[in-house]
């Protein structure tokens, strides 16, 4: 089969490998029909995350149809349509019996402190991921779902990890109505995040970012007010200028370890790789909420320390939520709401890749060519 | 400053209310679909699924786990995990150290396998140079000149950053090309010598 390989930083391509098999009895063979490239697989292109090997296939966003099963999978069948959530999860252990599904416990032997992702390096897992034409899928009574008719396979497959990110952040916001939200980042994740924030009510949602095509995308897509820090002195002094010298009730930090914003943090963080990226936005989001607010984290941060503002977040009394999303918990009521129009994941689409093209589409990605926002790879476009 | 234009966070209450239910909802897709707090996908935070689809107490075993590397935090290696690159050569015996000596608090962890990433990328860049398809410095450039690498940096404050990107890729490789002429240097003198 065709697969996307990791050959070292900033360097990826297309290989022939062999294609998965059923390696335990739960397990299902997925042939992907669509695939996305998601900002926290950037931190595996740059060479952040430990244990990233040469050769590992990245790709924890992706849909397809069932190719094969194991002797004692129930749920699906060979020809089902299934989305896939982002994380490996037994079902069973004793954080997914309380619906922690992301910090499953009986499927990464490599680390306790994170469970299984797909094509997500060995500190997850070691599972190659959907960059594929195929894909092993463990658990397959436990993680995928039938894609429902109406849905959109774009809706379907930005729901895998990025939309369902982004709504789960909202909820880790504990909005209450009125309150004023501001979402950090307008990737897929933060403008899905400003989406959702709205039908947990809040009165007002500012989006910060300074790539301007992200922020019409925020204005448009999420109906939020935009601050373009590029075009601030200080982007904290802004936010409480625009709260009425509060702060925020809620920041959303939707940006992650290669945020942007502060020369030097960005450098030693992301480039020199001095500390586990750069928490430039983690410390806007405490800096920038009010105090006695709340903190959401669902940028991804690596294992590597960050230097955070802890002593801020202390003395602001601040609440910090954060996790690796539980994809499946989102997804029946995401569904509904994806029906009716309230959130609309396929919006921040705007890039097609073949899969033989996934190097091309790292690039763009990775350096914001283009206006692009989400790139989709398509394995049998060539 | 008159009292009025005293700032809400020095007194009780917001001076500006937010905007009415009627107003949200008229401009706002779904506005307070999800107003209920307590009616979340996500509250509480611990709950305890009807049916995960798991119909075991333990999983099964994946065959295969003898002799593969796990975090010492672990009990054993967990019932299911990635069969993809296993261990090989000298990063894999730095990973395989870091692994079975370090703890995943220890940062000498993390270190080690940040170490061994880098010592089995130029396992591969070397043994790729003996292929029709050698390693190169970073992959996918040719869309800097098909999809606008500076109409689309142009006014982007990261742009500055963006231009150590070429010293932070092409740096280690012309580092490694020096040091391969200075060996390769001193093995010709040895000989003649």
């Amino acid at each position: 089969m065709r697969a996307m390989v990791y050959r070292g930083p900033y360097k990826v391509r297309v290989e022939d490998k062999d294609v998965p098999a059923i390696e335990h009895p739960n397990d299902a063979i997925v042939r992907v029909t669509l695939a996305a490239i998601c900002g926290s697989d950037l931190h595996l292109y740059h060479g952040l995350m430990p244990d990233t090997r040469i050769g590992h296939t990245f790709g924890h966003e992706f849909i397809g149809v069932v190719e094969q099963v194991g002797p004692s999978v129930q749920n699906l069948a060979v020809g089902d349509r299934v989305m896939v959530p982002f994380n490996v999860f037994c079902g069973s252990c004793w954080f997914c019996a309380r619906g922690l599904y992301s910090n499953c416990h009986n499927v990464n032997p490599n680390a306790t402190a994170v469970g299984g992702i797909y094509g997500y390096s060995h500190t997850t897992g070691g599972y190659d991921g959907g960059q594929s034409q195929f894909v092993r899928v463990p658990f397959a009574d436990v993680g995928p779902v039938r894609i429902p008719e109406w849905m959109h396979d774009e809706d379907a497959v930005v729901m895998t990890d990025a939309a369902a990110t982004g709504y789960f952040g909202a909820q880790l916001g504990e909005i209450a109505e009125g309150d004023t939200v501001v979402v950090l980042g307008a990737g897929p994740v933060g403008l899905v995040a400003a989406q959702s924030a709205w039908l947990m009510g809040a009165g007002r949602v500012i989006v910060v970012d300074h790539l301007r095509e992200r922020l019409e995308k925020a204005r448009t897509m999420a109906h939020a007010e935009t601050l373009d820090y590029d075009e601030v002195d200080d982007v904290v002094v802004e936010l409480k200028k625009q709260t009425d010298h509060l702060g925020a009730d809620v920041v959303i930090e939707a940006a992650g370890a290669e945020a942007d914003g502060n020369f030097l943090q960005h450098v030693t963080g992301t480039k020199l790789k001095l500390q586990g990226g750069s928490p430039v936005a983690l410390n806007w989001a405490i800096d920038g909420v009010r105090k006695g607010g709340t903190v959401s984290v669902v940028g991804a941060y690596g294992p590597i320390p960050n230097a955070v503002k802890f002593g801020d977040a202390l003395n602001k009394g601040l609440t910090l939520r954060m996790n690796q999303t539980p994809v499946k918990r989102q997804w029946p009521r995401m569904f509904e709401h994806v029906r009716n129009g309230h959130l609309t994941p396929r919006e921040v689409v705007t890039h097609r890749f073949p899969l033989e093209e996934i190097a091309e589409a790292y690039h763009v990605f990775s350096s914001k060519l283009d206006g692009c926002i989400k790139p989709v790879i398509v394995p049998d476009a060539a | 400053m008159t009292e009025p234009d005293v700032p809400s966070a020095y007194v009780r209450d917001k001076r500006t209310p937010p905007p009415s239910r009627e107003e949200l909802r008229a401009r706002i897709p779904g506005w307070g679909a999800d107003l209920d707090p307590a009616d979340r996908p996500s509250y509480p935070k611990l709950q305890y699924p009807a049916d995960t689809g798991a119909r075991w107490d333990f999983p099964e075993r994946q065959p295969g786990s003898e002799g593969r590397e796990h975090s010492i935090e672990h009990a054993f290696v967990t019932p299911v995990f990635g069969t993809a690159q296993p261990l090989r050569g000298l990063s894999g015996a730095i990973r395989r150290f870091a692994y079975a000596r370090f703890s995943e608090g220890r940062l000498a962890h993390w270190l080690l396998l940040i170490a061994g990433d880098r010592v089995d990328a130029w396992e591969h860049h070397l043994r790729s140079f003996a292929t029709l398809r050698p390693d190169v410095p970073a992959t996918g450039l040719r869309t800097e000149f098909t999809r606008g690498g500076l109409r689309s940096r142009r006014g982007r404050s990261d742009a500055r950053h963006q231009l150590l990107d070429p010293v932070v890729v092409v740096g280690p490789w012309l580092a490694g090309a020096g040091a391969a002429v200075l060996g390769v240097r001193r093995v010709v003198r040895a000989v003649r010598g």
